[in-house]
């Protein structure tokens, strides 16, 4: 019978396959057939018709054993083989650069001491330890002994707030953050609040800049820090620190910066900034996960947040996780040698698509700075829809961006940040965030712009938001 | 991925999307600040629903629910279609991210409020019931969250597993707002 079935089957197949579809036989079993449409069967609104109409009155015909036939599963939304694939969600994580994993795989083998043993195994670790350190301090322009290695962007985030607010606890109880920080910041300042401290938030403009004049009215006497993100991954915004710097030094308050989405995208340098302390990730210049790094200036307090041990100068306890570190600083290496080249790229790549998507649909708006903004970054607000939909639709074109931070993708409320730009929340609910990687082409850019307008219409077709929209705009 | 296949088909394929110009009721919930709206129409008769449509701005989770919710009532009786609901909604989808179960899981409330809206222009001089539309639900805590503020504000405090169902809830609550079940301070 499943022969019969697959014969009968091969008769449709051209007519599939014409559509640039096709249809496989999943399995045959009590007068049931089971198949799978795949190709561009699998993702067509018709897919139910065609199988109703098409091939299981066929299959009736040739076979007439066939009681039905039915859809094995849905191949719609996962991505399909042949499938043009692109990753425009740097944000959330970038690809793992190949030298850097080589670099790393002896430290999963071989040399996997641990970096305090005295002996040569542990030795051997150790300098490997000091050499990712010095390779990620020349990056940020900084001191090897003023790099501490965490487990991520966010602990270095938690390590600065919490550390430094209570290394000066004695000086005050005040923190002024920006109303765009990242979820580690915002959530650090506000378990800090549980000890007794209070923050202010400064805000924005509409272009999510932060005015270092409201920075300075927001310090006080009893402040002990101020924490500003430097570019913020949502909407691209590079923020003016070095001019907030000032600002803190002339009253003596030291600056945090997340600079998470920044290093190793555009250069980055303390000096430069004048920042006490700057928090980074590898998993945003092509390193490893689980590998992020606080810089703090020598002679600037802060007390650990994890106790124990001596390692990293006995303010991060815990073995050193090494395979991770020597990622980080051979992707740090790496960044700072093809900083300019990667820049010019993107900046190019990132125009091209913030000047053609809104010629391809319309009441699309760029969010953050125009000029100031990440060269790999591009976000928008499309209005009458709303971003999730959006995302889901694009990966089953197979195009991965974000309708966000990562970290807030399955919270249901409009961001923060374009909130706090004085969007509103019906437009917020609509945030698309592309954000290039290395390997992105001009093809994938065009590839983009012609999937985009479709799924737009097509949501835009069922949305409550748009028709009333159009009956306003015909009266 | 997030969803199951079932809620990616309703997703993918919605049935029943439009508007009824003529419609004999019209039911709207949610508002944008949940981040979901969700409209039905409704064409009754001989107290069936003879034909349903319905448009939604929101999420694949709140698209899928309410093309489901117009398939699962079409044909009923008013007092079947009643019957429906969210819960019911979701078990048919194969089961919603918990997150998603009360902002996005509003197309039977939409449904309801369609009839609703029919039985009063049936019958005018009905007491008006209190309006849903702008009434959004915090998705840990099932708590119900007012005016402009964001879904989550609510439980912009700590939240814990209840030990007996398993459910969020808010720490130092003195009952479990899922189960019931008194909480140790």
């Amino acid at each position: 019978m499943k022969e019969k079935v697959e014969a009968a089957l091969d008769k449709v197949r051209p007519a599939l396959m014409a559509d640039g579809g096709n249809v496989e036989l999943v399995e045959v079993k009590d007068g049931v057939v089971k198949v799978k449409l795949t190709g561009a069967c699998g993702g067509c609104p018709m897919s139910q018709l065609t199988l109703k109409m098409g091939i299981e009155r066929h299959l009736k015909k040739e076979v007439p054993e066939v009681k039905r036939s039915s859809r094995f599963k849905l191949t719609a939304g996962v991505p399909k083989r042949d499938m043009r694939k692109v990753y425009l969600d740097h944000i959330a994580a970038t690809p793992l650069d190949p030298e850097v994993l080589e670099a790393m795989l002896p430290f999963f083998r071989e040399k996997f001491g641990n970096p305090q043993s005295l002996h040569s195994a542990g030795q051997e670790a150790l300098e490997a330890l000091e050499e990712a350190r010095s390779r990620v301090a020349r990056l940020i322009g900084a001191e090897d002994s003023e790099v501490h290695f965490t487990a991520s962007g966010s602990e270095a985030n938690n390590f600065a707030l919490k550390g430094m607010a209570m290394a000066r606890r004695d000086k005050g109880n005040h923190l002024v953050l920006s109303a765009i920080e990242h979820q580690s910041v915002l959530h650090s300042a506000k378990s800090l609040e549980k000890s007794g401290f209070s923050s202010t938030l400064v805000p924005v403009d509409r272009h999510g800049l932060i005015d270092p004049e409201a920075v300075q009215k927001a310090i006080r006497k009893e402040t002990v820090l101020v924490s500003v993100i430097l570019a913020s991954s949502e909407v691209g915004t590079v923020e003016p620190v070095a001019d907030i710097a000032r600002v803190c030094r002339a009253a003596g308050v030291p600056l945090h910066t997340d600079a998470v989405a920044a290093v190793g995208n555009i250069s980055v340098d303390v000096k430069t900034l004048g920042v006490d302390a700057l928090s980074l990730a590898a998993d945003q210049f092509y390193g490893p996960k689980g590998s992020g790094a606080l810089f703090v200036r020598k002679g600037v307090r802060i007390l650990p947040i994890i106790d124990g041990g001596i390692q990293e100068a006995g303010r991060r306890a815990g073995t050193e996780n090494v395979p991770g570190i020597v990622g980080m600083g051979k992707a740090a290496e790496i960044a700072r040698a093809r900083l300019s080249e990667r820049q010019e790229r993107m900046k190019a790549l990132r125009d091209r698509l913030i000047e053609r998507l809104p010629q391809r649909v319309d009441r699309v708006y760029l969010t953050g700075h125009p000029d100031r903004r990440l060269p790999h970054q591009a976000s928008f607000c499309v209005e009458f829809i709303e971003g999730e939909a959006m995302l889901l639709n694009l990966d089953m074109k197979g195009i991965a961006v974000s309708s966000g931070s990562a970290c807030t993708s399955r919270a249901l409320k409009a961001s923060h940040v374009l909130l706090a730009m004085g969007i509103d929340h019906a437009l917020a609910q609509g945030s698309l965030v592309f954000s290039l990687v290395d390997s992105t082409t001009a093809e994938d850019i065009d590839y983009l712009l012609d999937v985009f307008p479709p799924v737009v219409d097509r949501l835009r077709n069922m949305s409550p938001l748009y028709t009333k929209f159009l009956e306003e705009t015909q009266k | 991925m997030i969803y199951t296949d079932k809620v990616m088909d309703h997703f993918q394929n919605p049935r029943n999307v439009g508007v009824l110009k003529d419609a004999d009721g019209t039911g709207k919930v949610g508002n944008p600040v949940c981040g979901d709206m969700m409209t039905f129409y409704i064409k009754v008769k001989d107290n069936r629903l003879e034909d349903i449509k319905f448009q939604t701005f929101g999420c694949g989770a709140a698209i899928a629910v309410s093309s489901i919710v117009s398939e699962l009532a079409m044909g009923k009786t008013l007092e079947e279609a009643m019957k429906i609901s969210n819960e019911i909604v979701a078990e048919e989808l194969g089961g919603l991210p918990k997150n998603k179960l009360h902002c996005s899981n509003l197309g039977a409330d939409a449904l309801h409020a369609a009839i609703e809206d029919y039985r009063k222009k049936q019958a005018p001089k009905k007491m008006e019931a209190p309006p849903e539309a702008e009434k959004c639900f915090c998705p840990y805590c099932d708590g119900p969250v007012e005016g402009l503020e964001s879904a989550c504000t609510a439980c912009d405090v700590d939240l814990e597993e209840c030990p007996h169902c398993g459910n969020l809830t808010k720490k130092g609550e003195e009952k479990c707002v899922k189960c019931g079940a008194d909480l140790e301070p």
